[in-house]
């Protein structure tokens, strides 16, 4: 399925006081993938989400987004243009109602470019968009203030965030952590739901094998290098893999 | 009966609770208890030019100024995040350049007010834009040190009447407009930042103070805000010396005074941060007080900064707060 | 040659000056604006125990430092303690202080109370003299400056990397959290940066003082000096400070040479300025840029 290139990514470094923890990592996004970011602990994979998002600038190398590079702009510019990131830690703006979470996203650029005038009241957009990932408009959810809300919906929320910017891509930095098995399994539609729409995927997972009910190909990076790229059964099986997740022994 | 036995209850008021939903447009009492502390701010703002004597209406004046650099203030501190410590180099931009105006080309004053509360916006904003991508520590040094800054570089330059100042500029044509010009601005402001807040531009600003990462990683540029931010509070000050340089007919270097510094940010914390009518309070209750203390000169910024210390120490939700909540709800002792 | 050497002299005036300051915001991460204030405080302190109190001069030097630990330690505790989190507020009520203290210095006729304004307070130099070190006059004092100064740089650096309680001091300005994990107590490490910002203060008060006059305005050039050296220098990095020191104090003998004392000012705002749109995390500031930019 080779779609438009979305992401070009070529020779990424990134060192940081003494630790290097992205080194010479290379890839291509196409559009409608959903490719996976899986490795160890600390190997550098939100690192890679914050260098593509731009709050982290590279040392070397180049990030292409649809063409241009983007590698060395703020954050707010990369996510204008449609390469946006959830963040891991929930934090949401806590003191106001869920709705008015999306009113920041909505008064983006990108969103006044695309949308102009047909926008209307943003207070409703904001909760149509939130009914359409799951807050029950019965149930009052989206007037809850965003602080009180239990984590299901705060990952929600945190999606809903980056889909009022009418993304094109989609950094999704564990996005299933911290969920039970049941809530994730409720979440997968959504993201189905997104890729059909068009929106590229790149998630960075521990939960392996739910990741794997989602993503066509998997990237595995370990102490900051790219050592696997491809569909999850033969990367899961590449030798290199296994000895970076189990040890060197290769013990379960 | 120790204390541990005991606990002070607040308990809303009935009328409060009756005034909520929508049928309190069905009752007078109900709308009048709700509209009652507006109408009594706006009208006492209307009513008392007219009741007061000639000296106190220039301290009405001057108390007016000095809310609406409290209402500058507020917005910065509360809202965006930036203290504002050097309000008075708003003042004397606006001074200076509407004063200069005035004095050294003619500008009438209905031409020169408007044009120097926004060229004196205008620089006081790029001033401070070097440090509105930092932290919020930065702007507090910066504005700082900006109005001594531009004291000595007066001085140095002998520019625009160096020490002495320029007298003789133009007077506010009479005794009604000086008042009513001042509270029009006055409330304008006052109701307009309301307003401000409420729309999505305060949404955004709100969203920058819980988590700045986020609204960056949702396609907004946070400094663009922040000038937009500084860049109104700037021409509120800047209209401020405007309208002073004109309502005592000349400028000098005691527009960069730290009286202007100080005595907003006291009003502020006094009337109750980030509740924008609060300050309002605040200033008109210490510019008349520091008006009557004025025998003792220097003495007055070492009360304002005493008041404030007091209150942002031991009460910090101010005036305007605990008036609300006495107004609102009232206490009573419990049993535990 | 003189510039080299005033040049010397003033750029360690200015990191003398900017040391108290620096330590205490890279320790608390507090910006004490009322560091020009203490600086002031003390010089008129040392001139009462001198003349009013008619103390021998090592004994008010040394009573004068204490004091001026004291009142940093004081600051923290009755003031800054309570608002600690809040850094509006905290920038507000030191700010405050600051008011409370150097318009405190001006009042007149409160219960006797002289105050201090007029041009007749100076404290007397260490050794009235002057020497010539290559072919350049230049008095005793200044050079105590450049030697005790020196000494109580190094005294510094010795104190915050080999002491314990130095080195408690370095642990809570590198990570405040993890610092208070080992269990150092925050609210402590930050009464004991007050406490040597303050005393930094002072030293640098009763150095420098004698070369001039004693008045208020000092609080406030004080404290616009120190500000610039910090921002420009990169606010918690001792090498940006030392660095910044050396090139505004150069800089500002330069101008005073060539325009005059007046444009010392401009100089340091424009140094700043210069700086904030270049490299706004400061001179040295490499590590810190990700937490300075918003």
């Amino acid at each position: 399925m080779a779609g438009e290139l979305m992401l070009a990514v070529e020779g990424l470094w990134k060192v940081f006081g003494g630790i290097l923890a992205i080194s010479g990592v290379s890839f291509n996004l196409h559009r409608g993938e959903v490719v996976g970011i899986i490795g160890p602990n600390g190997a550098g994979k939100t690192t890679l989400v914050n260098l593509l998002s731009g709050f982290v600038k590279p040392d070397k190398g180049s990030i292409r987004f649809r063409g241009e590079r983007v590698d060395g702009l703020p954050p707010h510019k990369i996510a204008s243009r449609g390469l946006v990131r959830t963040f891991q830690i929930m934090r949401p703006f806590h003191s106001m109602p869920a709705y008015k979470n999306l009113i920041v996203p909505l008064n983006s650029p990108r969103v006044r470019k695309t949308r102009a005038g047909a926008l209307g009241d943003l207070d409703s957009v904001a909760i149509d968009i939130l009914e359409e990932i799951g807050f029950e408009r019965d149930a009052r959810v989206p007037y809850k203030t965003a602080g009180s809300l239990p984590l299901g919906y705060l990952k929600r929320l945190e999606l809903a965030r980056c889909l009022a910017m009418q993304p094109e891509v989609v950094l999704c930095d564990e996005v299933f952590s911290g969920m039970s098995m049941s809530e994730i399994a409720s979440m997968i539609p959504l993201l189905e739901k997104m890729q059909m729409n068009g929106i590229t995927l790149m998630m960075v997972e521990h939960r392996l094998r739910e990741l794997f009910k989602l993503a066509d190909r998997v990237m595995v990076i370990n102490f900051g290098e790219k050592i696997a790229d491809g569909p999850p059964a033969l990367v899961m099986a590449d030798p290199a893999v296994k000895k970076a997740y189990m040890g060197a022994e290769g013990q379960q | 009966m120790t204390a541990s036995e005991q606990r002070k209850k607040r308990i809303e008021r009935s009328i409060t609770v009756r005034s909520r939903s929508i049928y309190a447009l069905s009752s007078w009492r109900e709308m009048t208890f709700l509209l009652l502390p507006r109408a009594a701010l706006v009208a006492s703002l209307c009513i008392l030019p007219l009741v007061l004597g000639m000296y106190w209406q220039r301290v009405f004046c001057a108390a007016a100024i000095y809310a609406m650099l409290a209402l500058a203030f507020d917005f910065l501190a509360q809202f965006v995040g930036l203290v504002c410590l050097g309000l008075s180099m708003f003042i004397g931009l606006g001074g200076y350049i509407s004063g200069g105006l005035n004095h050294y080309w003619g500008w009438p004053i209905w031409l020169s007010i408007p044009a120097a509360s926004l060229a004196g916006a205008v620089l006081g904003t790029l001033a401070l834009v070097p440090c509105l991508r930092l932290r919020g520590v930065y702007f507090a040094i910066i504005s700082f040190m900006l109005p001594l800054f531009l004291v000595s570089l007066i001085i140095a330059t002998s520019i625009l009447g160096s020490t002495e100042g320029i007298s003789s500029l133009d007077n506010l044509p009479n005794i009604w407009i000086e008042q009513y010009l001042i509270i029009g601005a006055l409330l304008l402001v006052l109701f307009g930042f309301r307003r401000l807040v409420t729309e999505d531009f305060g949404v955004i600003l709100q969203g920058i103070k819980d988590n700045d990462q986020a609204v960056k990683a949702s396609g907004i540029d946070i400094t663009a805000y922040r000038i937009k931010a500084v860049f109104l509070a700037a021409c509120i000050g800047s209209f401020c010396g405007a309208y002073l340089s004109h309502l005592y007919g000349w400028l000098g270097l005691s527009m960069f005074a730290m009286d202007f510094s100080i005595l907003p940010i006291a009003a502020t914390v006094m009337g109750g941060m980030g509740t924008l009518a609060g300050p309002v309070i605040g200033a008109f209750i210490l510019t008349p007080l520091s008006e009557g203390l004025r025998g003792f000169g220097q003495l007055r910024v070492v009360l304002y900064s005493l008041l404030l210390l007091g209150f942002i120490l031991y009460k910090p939700e101010g005036i305007l707060n605990y008036l609300e909540r006495k107004y609102f709800q009232f206490e009573r002792w419990e049993k535990v | 040659m003189e510039i080299i050497i005033y040049g010397a002299v003033n750029s360690m005036v200015f990191m003398l000056v900017a040391s108290g300051f620096a330590l205490v915001y890279g320790v608390s991460r507090i910006p004490n604006f009322a560091h020009g204030a203490i600086y002031v405080l003390v010089g008129f302190l040392a001139w009462s125990f001198l003349n009013d109190l008619k103390l021998p001069y090592a004994l008010a030097i040394l009573l004068s430092l204490l004091v001026s630990a004291l009142l940093g330690v004081l600051i923290y505790r009755f003031v800054l303690m309570r608002l600690r989190g809040m850094p509006t507020s905290e920038i507000i009520a030191s700010f405050a202080v600051s008011l409370v203290i150097l318009e405190g210095l001006r009042l007149q006729g409160i219960a006797g109370f002289k105050g201090f304004i007029g041009p007749f307070y100076s404290l007397p130099p260490f050794l009235d003299a002057k020497v010539k070190i290559a072919g350049v006059f230049l008095d005793w004092q200044r050079l105590f400056i450049l030697g005790l100064g020196s000494l109580v740089l190094l005294a510094i650096y010795l104190f915050t990397h080999y002491s314990k309680a130095g080195l408690k001091l370095r642990a809570i300005a590198q990570d405040e959290q993890a610092a208070m994990m080992l269990g150092i107590n925050s609210d402590r490490a930050a009464m004991m940066s007050l406490a040597l910002g303050s005393a930094l203060a002072g030293t640098a008060a009763i150095l420098i003082l004698p070369l001039g006059n004693l008045a208020v305005e000092q609080g406030y050039h004080v404290l616009i000096r120190a500000l610039a050296v910090c921002i420009v220098g990169g606010l918690g990095s001792w090498a940006g400070t030392i660095i910044a020191s050396l090139v505004l104090g150069y800089s500002v003998i330069l101008s005073t040479k060539l325009f005059g004392g007046v444009w010392e000012s401009v100089v340091l705002v424009g140094t700043i300025i210069v700086i904030l749109l270049l490299k706004p995390s400061g001179l040295m500031g490499k590590q810190k840029e990700l937490e300075e930019r918003v």
